[in-house]
């Protein structure tokens, strides 16, 4: 199987990062000067890259051989039965490091290899894309600095370590929130001053362009593999996909394949926290509010003022108040639909799939396994018992047992975080 | 106001112009005036206002403090517009330095429009480039207003040509490639991008080139002032102000004391 990295879809942005173009819709590159020539040296290097059939074969290689690729499409028997559809599985969780984050950072340190930079610097907030990254680097022979908000290095202290192991030096970021918003300031305060030599392997589909379409393209993997295993093992196309979003990136690897698919629904599941009502929440979407942030032109929970407003998430994956121009733009061309589940919608659901099918998950994608919960009534009256969801399992959840541990009161958090 | 005229009034004298910085709302809103005019009268030809923002990527931990405690303290948009508007009255060439998102959020043409009536001179925008800003360049072409772009150490040529095109007042060179923070050294990158920018500004020398980034005294203004039309100081405002928080009166001395030295910096080129 090899990655559809150069094929495009009719929802793609256009030469300066627009989705749905300037005017009306979401992208662009708003970023400091200082920056953009290297932004424009790694959308012509991208696009030589992925056109280059040499490179193409190598990270087909690199992701067959080292990270497990592709991972399996598995049919949850169980699960199917108690929500009346057929439930798919894509295994993103049995990849090496655990989720879907290794994909974009093999492609993006591959990527740095061939420019000639000898050092990456990343932002993390549950620290599966610190961890990933640490990997990448250490596999590639690249230095490696993480930037972790001080709540999150809290609150994920087994990631922490084990970015420490692979050789990462993590930078633990109080200001702010202490979440992945300003381990992202930080990380670009980082990147302005050592540009020549360091490139930013971007966690998420987010930032100023070409992040969004590069890491994108990286990690359409998930859907291309999805698709095809899909049509090979159940001779057909699903009735519905479905991920969760934070920034967006495991929601836009699955989604890609199938944007072209008219009759596949799609549905992203971004995180309600205490509830949309309460306003403690990171359902950036469901707020539809635009405006600028991380240099791009998207959906962005703010005051009046244009002050970003801290969101709130049991997950702290999904624990961001922006999200990736292209679902902005997919959620206002109607291809999409959005909305939010709740931490606790989220931690039923990171039970059921636990018990039901011996699967822990990592709690953001607890958020879609909630949402196939909410749709699967409605996905089975429109089309029938042979009605199929297919989820994005984006990792597994080993890093989330101290947020479990305490949320089902199972014993002591530290405990399980040593483990 | 253009800041143009201050630069013209200070090429007259054969010296730089001093462009001082602080964000409003920090000590307060009032305090933030008062350190503000107390600058104006010791000696800066131009004022830069910070808008504070809860995610800036330019600013170093100095202004980041001050930001966030502006932020804590509650100042809000319309509390600039008053800062601008106090200073402005004083006649010294006022400006707001923005991220992008807070202008995008009042609506690009209000923002303006408001600026405009506050007396401010224009804006500084650290994090869009004139390929990303047309309606503001439209808002500020219509109102008469300053657009200060940014070049950098790592600017190509034709992005120097583009952002010198798109410039009215002075083009805002970053003397480092980094964030805000005064440094003890002054950096060789500056005066080989003042040159660039000069040679490469369609308008040749008419549009003056401020230097930014990394000034904390008189040696280094007198030092950027050799090469450049304008020394821009930041970090070092904010750190007198920092240093003496407890003090009201010692931290306008020491403001006022830093403003002679950094003016007589740009004098000595």
């Amino acid at each position: 199987m090899t990655t559809h990295i150069n094929e495009t879809t009719s929802y793609d942005a256009d030469e300066l990062g627009w989705f749905g173009g300037e005017a009306e819709g979401f992208g662009g590159r708003f970023m400091p000067e200082a920056l953009m020539k290297a932004l424009i040296e790694l959308d012509d290097a991208w696009q030589k890259a992925k056109a280059d059939p040499e490179f193409v074969a190598e990270f087909d290689a690199i992701l067959r051989d080292y990270a497990n690729l592709p991972s399996p499409l598995y049919h949850a028997t169980r699960l199917s039965d108690q929500l009346g559809v057929r439930v798919l599985l894509k295994r993103e969780d049995l990849n090496h490091t655990g989720a879907h984050k290794i994909r974009n950072v093999l492609g993006q340190a591959l990527l740095t290899k061939r420019m000639g930079k000898t050092r990456v610097i990343a932002e993390t907030g549950a620290g599966q894309h610190g961890v990933a990254s640490a990997t990448a680097a250490a596999y590639f022979g690249l230095d490696c600095t993480v930037y972790m908000g001080k709540v999150d290095t809290d609150r994920q202290a087994l990631n922490v370590a084990r970015m420490q192991l692979l050789g990462a030096e993590v930078v633990p970021v109080p200001s702010g929130s202490g979440t992945l918003k300003d381990a992202i300031n930080e990380a670009l305060r980082d990147w302005v001053a050592s540009v020549d030599h360091t490139a930013y392997l971007f966690g998420t589909a987010a930032g100023p362009h070409p992040f969004p379409t590069l890491v994108r393209d990286i990690v359409r993997g998930i859907g291309d593999e999805a698709r095809a295993q899909a049509l090979e093992q159940f001779g057909g196309l699903p009735n519905a996909v479905v991920a969760a979003v934070g920034g967006g990136s495991n929601a836009i690897g699955l989604f890609t394949a199938f944007l072209d698919d008219k009759d596949v629904e799609i549905h992203g599941f971004e995180a309600g926290g205490d509830g949309f009502e309460t306003g403690r929440h990171a359902a950036t979407i469901q707020a539809n509010d635009p405006g600028v942030l991380h240099g791009a032109r998207t959906y962005v929970l703010q005051d009046d003022d244009g002050q970003t407003i801290e969101s709130h998430s049991i997950s702290a994956g999904l624990d961001y108040p922006g999200v990736g121009p292209q679902h902005a733009w997919l959620a206002k061309s109607g291809r999409a639909s959005y909305t939010s589940i709740t931490d606790k919608e989220a931690m039923d659901a990171f039970a059921l799939l636990s018990r039901s099918e011996g699967i822990i998950p990592a709690i953001e994608s607890a958020h879609a396994i909630a949402g196939a919960v909410k749709i699967a009534p409605e996905i089975k009256e429109r089309h029938g018992e042979d009605a199929t969801i297919l989820i994005n399992l984006s990792g597994r959840g080993d890093k989330d047992m101290g947020t479990a541990i305490d949320y089902f009161g199972l014993g002591d958090s530290k405990q399980g975080e040593a483990q | 106001m253009s800041t143009s005229t201050a630069f013209e009034k200070a090429k007259a004298e054969d010296r730089a112009a001093l462009v001082g910085y602080l964000p409003a709302g920090f000590p307060s809103v009032e305090g933030s005036i008062e350190a503000l005019t107390t600058m104006v009268e010791a000696g800066c030809d131009i004022i830069e206002i910070g808008l504070p923002y809860s995610d800036p990527v330019m600013d170093g931990p100095t202004i980041q403090d001050a930001v966030q405690q502006a932020l804590d303290g509650g100042v809000r948009v319309d509390d600039v517009f008053r800062v601008v508007e106090a200073v402005a009255s004083t006649g010294v060439p006022t400006l707001i330095m923005t991220s992008w998102n807070p202008i995008e959020r009042r609506g690009v043409d209000r923002f303006a429009q408001q600026l405009q009536d506050a007396g401010g001179a224009g804006l500084i925008t650290p994090d869009i480039t004139p390929d990303f800003a047309p309606e503001w360049i439209e808002a500020a072409d219509a109102r008469d207003l300053d657009k200060v772009f940014l070049v950098a150490p790592s600017s190509t040529d034709e992005r120097i040509a583009l952002t010198t095109a798109n410039s009215r007042g002075f083009v805002y060179a970053t003397a480092v490639m980094g964030v805000t923070g005064a440094r003890e050294k002054s950096s060789d990158l500056a005066a080989p991008l003042v040159a660039r920018t000069k040679k490469l500004s369609r308008s040749g020398a008419d549009l003056p080139v401020g230097v930014g980034l990394g000034v904390s005294n008189g040696a280094q203004a007198a030092e950027m002032a050799a090469y450049a039309d304008g020394v821009i100081v930041g970090s070092a405002f904010v750190r007198t102000l920092l240093d003496n928080r407890s003090d009201e009166k010692a931290a306008l001395k020491a403001l006022a004391s830093l403003t002679e030295d950094l003016a007589a910096g740009v004098r000595a080129r």
